[in-house]
């Protein structure tokens, strides 16, 4: 989580730096020393679950024993049968609805490096402990078994994403570590009511390994089944450069955590005045922005994802409140766009698009200038006056065409007497002379018009 | 044997009528001449010769050093102290100095204290002897054939010994007031909370508690009140303010309603501490106090709580004890055979039985059977106590069962040394202030305590209850006589 | 009275707190700890029907700290309590497995 400071102690929360520069002697886990709870963190959550329609409730923090040398006291503290928030929901832009179960804060761990033996972890000559991560605030967000493709995971985990930075709540770096997914999968055959039996998929770094690596995972279970084997419940290592899942090795035997209330610390009680503090600060999420667009603009949630995604949302929104043509504003953000909208207004993409729809200005026009306003933030009039695109005026175009048709008799003729395929190659034929004498800034729809009228079509 | 009051070197130092040399240069002299006790661990005799320098010249320039200018005061050696190795007694924090001060090692800095060392314990404050260490046995200063009981067994000796005029230690189910009572002098438990435990190596959390160990009742309330106050490196820490004491330690007992738990007043109880506790009784009755009994079932079931909280807390709390980062590490091939060679190799036999006995009570199967019911029996015990408190300002108790064993006489049969803490869990288990105040002896002369009780934040008048007593010892028989009724030892 | 703990259960607890027990040992700890286990029973004769768990002593909550930096600790005085270092971390036998 987006914090300054670890859950539990004053050293800073930054990735990278050097190794164990960012320590303290709570996180450290020294003999003596306790935890004292970051109200940051708190509040984070707290946005979290409101975003999700959680509820937020009294909790209170546990202890989960287990040993590994990047655990500086050999238990975690994390929320366990009391988490801070409890139910809620997520609607993806394709508006299905995926319920979350919980999502509870935790400290994090330090992190291992496994040296020699070419990196596999289980071949290292030993071990190296970086504890700068160790008690670092983590949110964990659990999801009910909702999800049915791959696409789908990818979608959800895209528009926690989006949720999390809107709220301020995570940067939501998948390389770095600041979002972190645990795969669930099963696959069962159709029609059947009961779930198969699910692996845990560990290891996704990226949004599109989630995607590749609950295709692999699926296919496997699904081969499995077909040759009328089993699937067994297990944690299953995701390999980036295989392409394969294999099994985590498997313990000695079951894990039993040993939770227990962390007696050095008290519950946490949010009243109704704190949690309706920190609602009041939350800003629009991803999907009110889609329906906020969606109203404004007559168009499906689904296709406005994109723009919302991009934050190009509230650009769209004024645009259209502008008068602008919405279907016009949507396919500039979407087409022409993708790069950010710089200090292009409203008002000046309204222009725009009136200017295109006018005939003022060609589509390729309307791409240059666009571009410029993009870089400027002047108007599209400006833009277009300096550029020459000076759109030919009805008068000065007539004068052009009758110029080109007394030049070109022959033609003229041919276009006035031949059969379609030859009238269409001469109407090519003038167009093309007209723009030429116009530098293209001739309104292609104009100048057809006025061939037609002299040609007393 | 014992030393001048603290509140007398105090006073003089503040005036510019002694130096906090002297008086720390007495401490350490009786320091070494007391070794065969075993008190300490660690000397600090040379930081603490500058600091008392240090002192001394703020008095010369016109400072005031603070209510415990150059008192000597020795910390159990679970209290982490910055440079100073801190061992709790033992072998796996071999070599580890912590890196910071316990918050009540900056208050009593603050107020002008000298820590003269670090004391012996049982390992990780875990029994009732101090024979459980690293570094060997603690030995009664009034018999050194026999234990000044424990954990805080070095505390304890250094102060009944005139080794230190003060001493900090900690109390996790009676660790203070049981070896106070042993050694003859006062010790306090405060309430939970009352005290930051910040700094201080954690037994069990929801427990422990750091108290004043000292001669007379004044200065075990100068200490306490020295050490006591909110900490916000504590999240258990008590924000309300401490109140001043002088008035309650002058206070009379009139009128006071004292009520003797009389499930401490039979089976399992010496008859020549009970004798004691009748004297104490009868002594606070005739200054005017309503002395009744009170049953309070929970003050005995709870030690069966203690046993499965205090040990699973303990489980979770010595995990990372583990060879990664500092203190002791054996070799072995894999991370987690090193952990496993390094902790059985560095923790001691008690420890082992607690930690695996916390380690049973919380793992899958048993949780709900032991550790969760234990937790559900502890609201029992302050229930009990709540409604005790509806009748009687203060109770009264023996704080230990025997007096001062013989060593070795009980490292046989854990569950004996166990029962030792029957009368002294109960306080940790509600969370309340407690404090055993010699009181006359018992057989072969040696040391009673009895013990005060009080609700949460009852400090006040537990300590008005205890100075009286102390001021109605002398009018009373203090000694026990020989040939009287003995009841049976403690199992 | 034995059945409390088995020898079974203290090897399995032996091994969930890292500590290794010889034969005289778990021996002799099966048997202290299942007097202990007995003593501790005795209050399976309480009735805590609808009794609450206590785990605090004293009722307090929402304590919190304000998300403000402080200096942490020198990383050389940390090292250099460490058994064994190397590149500023803490060196460790292999590990064997992921975590859970």
């Amino acid at each position: 989580m987006l914090t300054r400071t670890k859950l539990f102690s004053a050293s800073l929360n930054s990735f990278g730096g050097e190794p164990n520069s960012h320590i303290d002697s709570v996180c450290l886990g020294l003999p003596g020393t306790l935890p004292v709870l970051n109200r940051h963190a708190v509040e984070l959550a707290m946005r979290v679950g409101l975003a999700l329609g959680a509820e937020v409730r009294p909790s209170i923090f546990a202890r989960k024993n287990y040993y590994y040398p990047d655990m500086p006291k050999n238990y975690q503290i994390s929320q366990y049968d009391r988490p801070i928030n409890v139910g809620g929901s997520l609607e993806l832009p394709s508006g299905k609805v995926v319920g979350t179960v919980r999502a509870h804060l935790e400290e994090d761990t330090g992190k291992s490096t496994h040296v020699g033996g070419a990196g596999r972890i289980d071949d290292a000559a030993w071990s190296l402990v970086d504890y700068n991560r160790a008690g670092v605030p983590l949110l964990e967000i659990v999801s009910h078994p909702d999800l049915r493709s791959a696409a789908e995971a990818r979608e959800y985990v895209t528009e926690l994403r989006a949720t999390l930075l809107a709220v301020g709540a995570s940067d939501g770096k998948m390389e770095e570590g600041s979002l972190r997914v645990d795969a669930n999968i099963s696959v069962r055959p159709l029609g059947s009511a009961e779930f198969g039996t699910r692996c845990e998929v560990k290891n996704v770094n990226s949004l599109r390994s989630l995607g590749r690596a609950l295709e692999y995972e699926a296919r496997r279970q699904i081969d499995l089944l077909s040759s009328g084997e089993r699937v067994t419940q297990e944690t299953r290592h995701w390999n980036e450069d295989t392409g394969r899942t294999s099994p985590l090795r498997s313990k000695e035997e079951a894990t039993d955590y040993r939770y227990f209330p962390e007696p050095d610390l008290v519950p946490l009680v949010p009243d109704p005045a704190w949690i309706e503090r920190v609602r009041a600060e939350l800003p629009l999420l991803p999907r009110q922005r889609r329906h906020r667009l969606a109203a404004a603009t007559g168009q499906p949630p689904a296709r406005l994802a994109l723009v919302v995604e991009r934050g190009q949302d509230e650009l769209a929104l004024e645009t259209t409140e502008a008068g602008a043509d919405p279907e016009a504003v949507l396919k500039h953000l979407e087409q022409n766009l993708a790069d950010g909208t710089g200090r292009l207004t409203a008002a000046g993409l309204a222009g725009l698009i009136t200017m295109e729809q006018s005939g003022e200005l060609t589509s390729n026009q309307v791409k240059e200038v666009l571009a410029e306003m993009v870089t400027s933030g002047e108007s599209p009039a400006t833009v277009a006056r300096r550029a020459g695109f000076e759109a030919v005026g009805a008068g000065e175009l007539a004068g052009v065409v009758d110029r080109i048709i007394a030049e070109h008799p022959a033609e003229w003729q041919r276009l006035r007497a031949g059969d379609d395929r030859e009238r269409k190659k001469m109407q090519g034929f003038f167009t093309g002379q007209v723009m030429r004498a116009t530098k293209g800034q001739a309104n292609g729809r104009d100048v057809a018009a006025l061939l037609a009228d002299r040609a007393g079509s | 044997m014992t030393a001048a009051p603290a509140a007398a070197i105090a006073a003089a130092v503040r005036a510019g009528e002694r130096s906090a040399s002297s008086a720390v240069q007495e401490s350490l002299a009786a320091i070494a001449a007391g070794g065969e006790l075993g008190a300490f661990n660690a000397v600090t005799a040379e930081a603490a010769l500058a600091r008392a320098e240090a002192i001394d010249s703020a008095v010369a320039a016109g400072e005031d050093p603070g209510p415990l200018a150059g008192v000597p005061v020795a910390l159990k050696d679970n209290i982490c102290t910055r440079g100073t190795p801190t061992t709790c007694s033992s072998r796996i924090l071999d070599g580890w100095e912590p890196p910071y001060d316990a918050t009540v090692v900056d208050l009593l800095n603050a107020a002008g204290a000298v820590v003269v060392g670090k004391t012996n314990m049982d390992e990780f404050a875990m029994g009732s002897s101090t024979e459980n260490s690293a570094f060997g046995p603690t030995r009664n200063p009034h018999d050194p054939a026999r234990v000044p009981g424990g954990s805080s067994g070095g505390s304890a000796a250094a102060v009944a010994g005139g080794l230190t005029t003060l001493a900090l230690a900690s109390d996790t189910g009676g660790s203070i007031r049981q070896p106070a009572a042993l050694c003859g002098i006062v010790g306090m438990k405060p309430t939970y909370g009352r005290v930051s435990r910040y700094g201080l190596v954690a037994f069990a959390s929801s427990l422990d508690q750091i108290g004043p160990m000292a001669c007379t009742v004044a200065d075990a309330a100068l200490l306490y009140s020295v050490i006591a106050g909110h900490d916000p490196r504590d999240s258990t820490s008590i924000p309300e303010p401490v109140g001043d004491l002088n008035g309650a330690l002058a206070g009379d007992v009139d009128g006071l309603r004292v009520g003797v738990v009389s499930e401490l007043c039979g089976e399992g109880i010496d008859a020549d501490v009970l004798a004691r506790l009748e004297s104490a009784a009868g002594a606070l009755a005739s200054a005017g106090a309503e002395v009744g009994e009170v049953s309070v079932p929970a003050a005995v079931f709870g030690l069966s709580a203690y046993f499965l909280i205090a040990p699973a807390e303990a489980s979770s709390n010595l995990a990372r004890y583990d060879g990664v980062r500092y203190g002791l590490r054996v070799a072995a091939p894999g991370a987690t055979d090193m952990n496993v060679a390094t902790r059985t190799a560095g923790f001691g036999d008690e420890v082992k039985r607690r930690i695996m006995l916390g380690t049973f009570a919380l793992s899958a199967g048993y949780y709900d059977a032991y550790y969760g019911k234990a937790l559900k029996v502890r609201t029992l015990v302050t229930r009990d106590f709540a409604a005790a408190y509806e009748r009687f300002d203060v109770l009264l108790a023996p704080t230990s069962p025997t007096v001062a064993f013989r060593l070795g006489e009980r490292t046989a049969n854990p569950l004996a040394m166990y029962l030792s803490d029957v009368c002294t869990v109960a306080s940790n288990l509600a969370g309340h202030p407690a404090i055993s105040v010699p009181f006359g002896s018992g057989a072969d002369g040696l040391p009673v305590g009895v013990q005060v009780m009080a609700p949460a934040l009852g400090e006040d008048v537990m300590f008005r209850t205890a100075a009286a007593l102390e001021r109605l010892l002398p009018a009373t028989a203090s000694t026990h006589s020989a040939g009287a009724v003995t009841k049976g030892t403690a199992p | 009275m034995a059945d409390r703990i088995s020898r079974h259960d203290v090897a399995h607890v032996a091994w969930l707190a890292r500590l290794e027990l010889g034969d005289e040992e778990l021996e002799r700890f099966t048997t202290q700890l299942a007097d202990v286990l007995d003593y501790a029973a005795e209050v399976e004769a309480l009735n805590l029907d609808g009794v609450p768990a206590t785990s605090h002593p004293y009722p307090v909550g929402n304590v919190l700290r304000d998300d403000v930096p402080e200096p942490g600790l020198d990383r050389a005085e940390v090292l250099a309590q460490a058994p064994e270092t190397e590149a500023g971390q803490f060196r460790v036998p292999p590990v064997r497995g992921e975590a859970p």
